[in-house]
């Protein structure tokens, strides 16, 4: 069932295939989250009670559940790799930590920009922005400890641990606002049968949402090339390959 | 799958469930700890059977009620009760309320309890909720409650 898989455990075969998906994950991107965010903010209504500044929902969301859905597939990664033991894998976690972390910062900073005006705070230590700080905090680790190893397999191995223990602040963050009472408000889209926001506010959320995933994907790509092409300097065919394209 | 990789789920897939049952016990433990703020009622009767004490800095929680809030003429006080399910709690506070605050709208408070369950607070906080809305639906569907207030349509 899996047997399609098995080539992309060579690098070789995951360095082509990501320059294959790049073009198809960047385009669509730009496109959605041009359109998604333009919509959202000069075109969807205002909140009824919190008028324009309600609109930072539309980076604020994306950033937030693309922040844990990276780490998520951080952490799949890392399991993959330590059980079959596929160094493409340790790779791809280097190349997604600081995607996710920026996607964590954004979700902060926008939480910060938006509660001040609504709340009356930047910043509050509940469960929600508390959680989301250690976030940051294990996507920073996961980076430091990648850097300190100058054996990557190691490093490799060192990371996909941590993003497997760290998952489990995945659903820390997202019921922190039933388990305990918090500041922020409960969840707002992910009740797919009953969203709390009305459709014509929710649509240029859910295309932003899905813009800057392939966002994501496509600067995956670009930096588990690059980090591969960096590993594998020495290998010939990375050789062959620069040179080929050196001589264009 | 092979044995050695069999082994290794295990492997990884037991740590990773230890350590979750272990974060989930101290969670668990540390729950009322992990409150931002206790609710009214809490307050009253108490949290697990130890009941805040005179003098305490505390955050408080809850929805302001309708018709109680009381503005002075000539300062920034102003005082309102609070509510969740039973028992109100007065908060009474000085300074500038957030632009969310209004009767029947959620917050909280941070502030020392005093005598009498009421809570001199030095910080207010609007909290809303997860409803977003037009104005127009909003209006059609819990009335106009919600409407802006007037003095704030000049300055917007």
């Amino acid at each position: 069932m899996w047997k399609w898989l098995h080539p992309y455990a060579k690098t070789e075969e995951t360095y082509a295939l990501c320059g294959r998906l790049y073009p198809w994950l960047l385009w669509p991107a730009i496109v959605l989250s041009v359109v998604g965010t333009l919509w959202g903010l000069a075109f969807a209504p205002t909140d009824y009670q919190q008028g324009d500044s309600f609109r930072i929902i539309y980076i604020h969301v994306p950033g937030a559940m693309l922040s844990m859905g990276v780490y998520a597939g951080m952490a799949i990664l890392g399991f993959i790799g330590l059980v079959w033991q596929i160094r493409t894998c340790y790779m791809a976690i280097a190349a997604l930590a600081p995607v996710g972390a920026v996607m964590t910062f954004i979700a902060l900073f926008t939480g910060a920009v938006w509660g001040k005006p609504m709340w009356g705070t930047w910043w509050v230590w509940d469960a929600r922005l508390t959680s989301e700080l250690i976030l940051l905090f294990l996507y920073l680790g996961v980076i430091a400890l990648y850097g300190a190893f100058d054996d990557k397999i190691q490093a490799g191995k060192a990371v996909a641990v941590m993003s497997l223990v760290g998952v489990i602040n995945l659903p820390i963050i997202h019921y922190s606002v039933y388990w305990w009472n918090t500041l922020h408000q409960g969840a707002t889209i992910s009740k797919f049968d009953n969203p709390s926001i009305s459709s014509d506010m929710l649509w240029p959320l859910l295309l932003n949402i899905l813009g800057f995933g392939l966002l994501i994907g496509a600067l995956a790509c670009r930096r588990l090339q690059n980090e591969i092409l960096t590993r594998e300097m020495r290998r010939p065919w990375v050789q062959t390959l620069l040179l080929g394209e050196g001589a264009k | 799958m092979n044995p050695r990789r069999k082994k290794r789920m295990f492997a990884v897939s037991s740590v990773v469930a230890v350590i979750a049952a272990a974060i989930g016990l101290m969670l668990f433990a540390l729950s009322q700890n992990i409150d931002l703020f206790y609710t009214p009622s809490e307050i009253l009767h108490g949290k697990d059977g130890t009941r805040p004490t005179v003098g305490q800095r505390l955050r408080i929680g809850g929805m302001v009620v309708e018709g109680s809030v009381e503005r002075a003429d000539s300062s920034l006080d102003v005082s309102f009760d609070l509510v969740d399910t039973g028992p109100t709690v007065k908060v009474v506070y000085s300074g500038i309320l957030p632009d969310l605050f209004r009767e029947g709208q959620g917050i909280v408070a941070t502030g020392v309890l005093q005598e009498g369950n009421v809570i001199r607070a030095d910080e207010v906080l609007a909290k809303h909720d997860e409803e977003y809305m037009p104005p127009e639906l909003a209006e059609a569907m819990i009335g106009i409650k919600h409407e802006k207030p007037q003095y704030s349509q000049g300055t917007n």
